[in-house]
């Protein structure tokens, strides 16, 4: 970064890439004024309260058409607009796209696909462990946490796994959009959604040939008029959970295995008490989150929080990895403890917006995380910290090169 | 395995229902409903959703020991103890939810002394919301609602024990077999009955029932599954439109028979009253309003037959539920000294009880549905609270007062939160609706059964009532505990963009304090005392 005469403020502090391996300092830096308005006028919120105040404040817009000029945008201005999906919508927008793609994923009206998921992602966890058979080191993102969620993801919605050269670029692309520091984001976004459109369009119009029960044809067979999706909302609901299920979870399962590898003591625990997986992921869902700030929010309104006032039409980022940590919130907050009781983190978000394919993450880190743990005779980091991806909103690194003494047979 | 849901933080996220489908699932986009007493070879799914609920309301058995919410930061252990320096003997008078609470947080906080708890039912404690909903569909046996952590607790029970007099000076509990049990701190915790039929000889008819108990759900389980004719509700507060909501679900033809202008218009007020009508009338329910039940009426063997009604109609029915609200388990408090009467027990924002001078006691707490304290956001007025929600919260306030000096005292400062499930629908409500001039629809929209609704009196915001809307409860929450203006100024993600204000339709309700009685003597202020005049029926 260049020399600048203005000091850097801690937010951007956060976003240079030299502080990328451990943010969390910072963050405390952050919380000392829990709603810091930033030199280009928009608010960071940095503290566990005022990030869940806002998250269910019905004041606050995940529209990106909401701008300090606009407002809440019409009928009119959403006309020439591609569709979006819901992650970009406000409710009753957002309700209805959400509840047209959660009719096929979970509740009410299919409760158990997730969880009938466990067999077939065991599966895969095993199949890729085995891979490591032979070897004395694995890059754990590369051999493990990358390759897994993605053919899950690709089994879950239908897309063909051997394409996975032309999506994967997509998939970076539209992570890079996300980057607060890349420039002029819409436009690139627009592109990769184009290509993107088109290639799913594809892969739904071939399953629905062949009569799948993938996610994507299921979703594409509903009526529009009874609740179900025009054919392009579907497709920007498709390209939401094809690249949110790519890259978060990578994340979430290498933070995973780098906390566990940095708390031996919780490791070894894992080996004799399987059932602690389950807080075991929620609280590395507090303590290595794979988001670190949510999606830029707009106050419709003038909003009174903490002793500030957010002005109508400002760009807020909420900062839940910050608010993760806030001692406010939870006792001892940089302490690993798979014990915490009452861990309402926000390392899913919290609110209408939370996140959708949550169960689906758990069970994939819950599964990918056991098995590591029984297999890999003592795992050991090569290198720590080791390297991250630039992106300090969906952060994680990587590579993470772990070295072992062998591995143990699937049980 | 037993389990609970505290539905008052429920959002409906069904993070819970995607671990364990088996138990849990939703009703609608956000009613949740479970299997308290799941098959132990859930038990890892269960586990897995006690861990991913966002706002961890999901509770197993496990030790008594759970961390209290919204107290995060703990005391360090010196302190504690402390504060937990007062010893003696407990007895808690009251074996349910509020009851059950109690005595954990007790334990909880380090109380170590004798503790014993007496309740009139034979039952260990069990949660009552599932009888009118899971229960009475039938996907869940009426004895499958025990409440967790029952067996952990060190606690002496007297079940099936009726306590039916309190000597205050004596410091003694008398039970109906004439036992006494001493104490040095007492809990009155004895909550409410179902208000019985008006007339004994049509309450007895076979098909008539009330629905307070698991027997009371067990008898109307049973008759359910016998009969398929029509079943009247008599009463649509929130328990008569949740049997109507189940009734239907089942198939049967449902009357209901509501002496006020519309459901729910007691709780809520005449606008949403109104949207509840529609809800029912849309799920077939045969519902009429400002009309009340004469007669019931059997056959030569005591079976019920029909119902008269006050529009001078007869409907054959097999099945009647009254649901005409709780009277309040007082009766062995008669003569005892305490303020107590049919509006409860009434004691101070620490629940403390105060006696019939309106002197506060040292040693008598009350807690949950029988308690009525002073609120100091609804104006320093006295309420009764009949909430899931306010039993477990004001039991929390009350031991942990139990235990400590007047400085370390917290105050019962809970905002109402309560929740009914019927018609598929989720209604929550945080606040005091009743305590309203207006009320306006804030967020969503009315026809499609998804919105929020806002409560003012007097320019405050004072309740929110949520339709599918759940999320949104806790920023009402902040705006009601904020004195925030009403109406709210709120330019919305989701409009409408003018928000209009209409009357709040909240009927007068005449303070049941007014029925009390009492008679002052003595002229010098040392011997001035008051006297309770009670009217006996």
């Amino acid at each position: 970064m260049p020399q600048s005469s203005t000091p850097t403020s801690v937010y951007e502090q956060v976003l240079d890439q030299s502080n990328r391996a451990n943010p969390y300092p910072l963050y405390a830096e952050l919380r000392k004024t829990p709603v810091a308005r930033q030199d280009d006028g928009s608010y960071v919120v940095s503290t566990y309260r005022e990030i869940v105040a806002l998250l269910h404040d019905p004041r606050v817009s995940s529209d990106r058409l909401s701008g300090p000029d606009v407002g809440r945008p019409g009928e009119d201005e959403r006309s020439g607009e591609p569709p979006t999906s819901f992650i970009h919508l406000d409710p009753p927008a957002h309700d209805r796209s959400r509840r047209a793609v959660m009719r096929h994923f979970g509740p009410p009206e299919t409760p158990g696909r997730i969880e009938g998921m466990r067999g077939r992602i065991t599966e895969i966890v095993t199949t890729l462990i085995d891979g490591f058979e032979g070897r004395d080191q694995v890059d754990i993102v590369h051999d493990f946490a990358y390759p897994l969620p993605v053919t899950v993801i690709c089994s879950l919605l239908g897309v063909p796994r051997e394409d996975e050269p032309r999506f994967s670029k997509w998939a970076d692309a539209l992570i890079e959009t996300l980057d607060p520091r890349t420039e002029d984001p819409e436009r690139l976004l627009a592109t990769t959604q184009r290509e993107m459109s088109s290639y799913l369009n594809d892969v739904i119009e071939s399953s629905l040939a062949n009569q799948g029960d993938d996610l994507l044809s299921t979703l594409a067979a509903d009526d529009p008029t009874c609740g179900g999706l025009s054919r392009q909302e579907l497709l920007a609901n498709a390209i939401l959970l094809f690249v949110a299920g790519h890259e978060t979870t990578v994340n979430l399962i290498t933070n995973g295995m780098l906390t566990l590898l940095r708390h031996p003591d919780t490791l070894n625990r894992l080996r004799e008490e399987p059932e602690l997986i389950d807080p075991l992921v929620e609280e590395l869902l507090r303590y290595e989150p794979p988001v670190h700030f949510a999606l830029r929010r707009i106050a419709l309104t003038d909003i009174d929080i903490a002793g500030t006032t957010i002005p109508q039409g400002a760009s807020i980022v909420l900062a839940l990895a910050a608010g993760n940590r806030d001692p406010d919130r939870f006792d001892n907050p940089d302490r690993f403890d798979p014990d915490r009781p009452d861990n309402e983190h926000l390392g899913f978000n919290s609110g209408i917006h939370y996140c959708f394919g949550a169960p689906l993450a758990r069970l994939e880190t819950q599964l990918a995380l056991t098995e590591l743990v029984h297999r890999l005779r003592n795992p050991r980091l090569l290198t720590d910290p080791p390297p991250y991806r630039p992106n300090p909103r969906l952060r994680g690194p990587s590579h993470l090169p772990v070295a072992f003494d062998g591995v143990a047979p699937s049980s | 395995m037993r389990v609970i849901v505290d539905l008052t933080r429920c959002q409906g996220y069904g993070q819970c229902v995607f671990a364990a489908p088996g138990v849990f699932a939703l009703h609608g986009q956000e009613a949740l409903i479970y299997d308290p007493n799941p098959d132990d070879a859930e038990r890892d799914r269960v586990m897995r959703a006690v861990g991913a609920c966002p706002v961890q309301a999901v509770h197993v058995d496990g030790p008594v020991t759970p961390v209290a919410k919204g107290k995060r930061r703990a005391r360090p252990a010196a302190q504690n103890g402390q504060r937990t320096r007062w010893k003696g003997r407990i007895v808690i008078v009251g074996a349910s939810l509020a009851g059950l609470r109690a005595a954990m947080v007790l334990r909880r906080e380090g109380f170590t002394g004798p503790l014993t708890l007496i309740g009139d039912e034979q039952h260990e404690p069990y949660d009552r919301p599932p009888l009118s909903k899971q229960v009475m569909v039938g996907q869940v046996p009426p004895d499958h609602t025990a409440l967790p952590r029952f067996g952990e607790l060190d606690a002496e029970w007297l079940l099936g024990q009726r306590a039916v007099g309190l000597d205050l000076p004596g410091r003694q509990v008398r039970l109906a077999d004439g036992r006494q049990v001493g104490f040095d701190r007492l809990l009155i915790a004895t909550g409410m009955s179902a208000r019985p039929w008006f007339k004994p000889e049509e309450a007895a008819l076979d098909g008539v029932f009330v629905l307070r108990t698991m027997e009371d759900a067990a008898g109307l389980r049973r008759h359910l599954a016998a009969t398929d004719g029509r079943v009247l509700v008599i009463g649509a507060g929130f328990t008569g439109s949740e049997c109507a909501s189940v009734c239907r679900e089942l198939g049967r033809p449902v009357t209901v028979a509501e002496r006020g202008p519309a459901p729910l218009s007691g709780a809520l007020g005449g606008v949403i009253g109104a949207i509840a009508a529609d809800i029912q009338r849309e799920h077939g329910v045969d519902l009429r309003c400002d009309t009340s039940v004469t007669a019931l009426e059997g056959d030569s063997s005591g079976r019920l037959r029909s119902a008269r009604l006050s529009d001078d109609s007869t409907l054959e029915v097999d099945t009647a539920v009254v649901a005409l609200g709780g009277v309040r388990n007082v009766e062995w408090l008669d003569d005892s000294g305490l303020a107590a009467g049919v509006w409860g027990v009434a004691c101070d924002a620490g629940c403390r009880a105060v006696d019939v001078n309106g002197v506060v006691t040292d040693d008598i707490f009350a807690a949950g549905d029988i308690a009525r304290f002073p609120h100091p956001v609804y104006g320093y007025q006295f309420v009764t609270l009949e909430h899931w929600g306010n039993a477990v919260a004001q039991a929390e306030v009350a031991a942990h007062n139990m235990l400590c000096d007047q400085s370390e005292r917290w105050p019962h400062l809970w905002l109402p939160v309560f929740w009914s499930s019927q018609f598929g629908l989720n209604i929550k409500s945080v606040g005091v609706p009743t305590f309203a001039d207006q009320v306006v629809i804030a967020q969503g929209s009315v026809e499609e059964r998804r919105f929020v609704a806002v409560y003012g009196y007097q320019g405050r915001i004072t309740a929110a009532v949520t339709v599918d809307q759940a999320m949104w409860l806790p920023f009402y929450q902040q705006l009601i505990e904020r004195a925030a203006p009403f109406p709210p100024e709120l330019a919305t993600a989701e409009g409408p963009v003018e928000l209009r204000p209409v009357a709040a339709e909240v009927s007068d309700h005449v303070a049941a304090t007014q029925n009390a009685t009492v008679v002052v003597t003595g002229h010098d202020p040392g011997e001035r005392r008051a006297t309770l005049v009670r009217r006996r029926a």
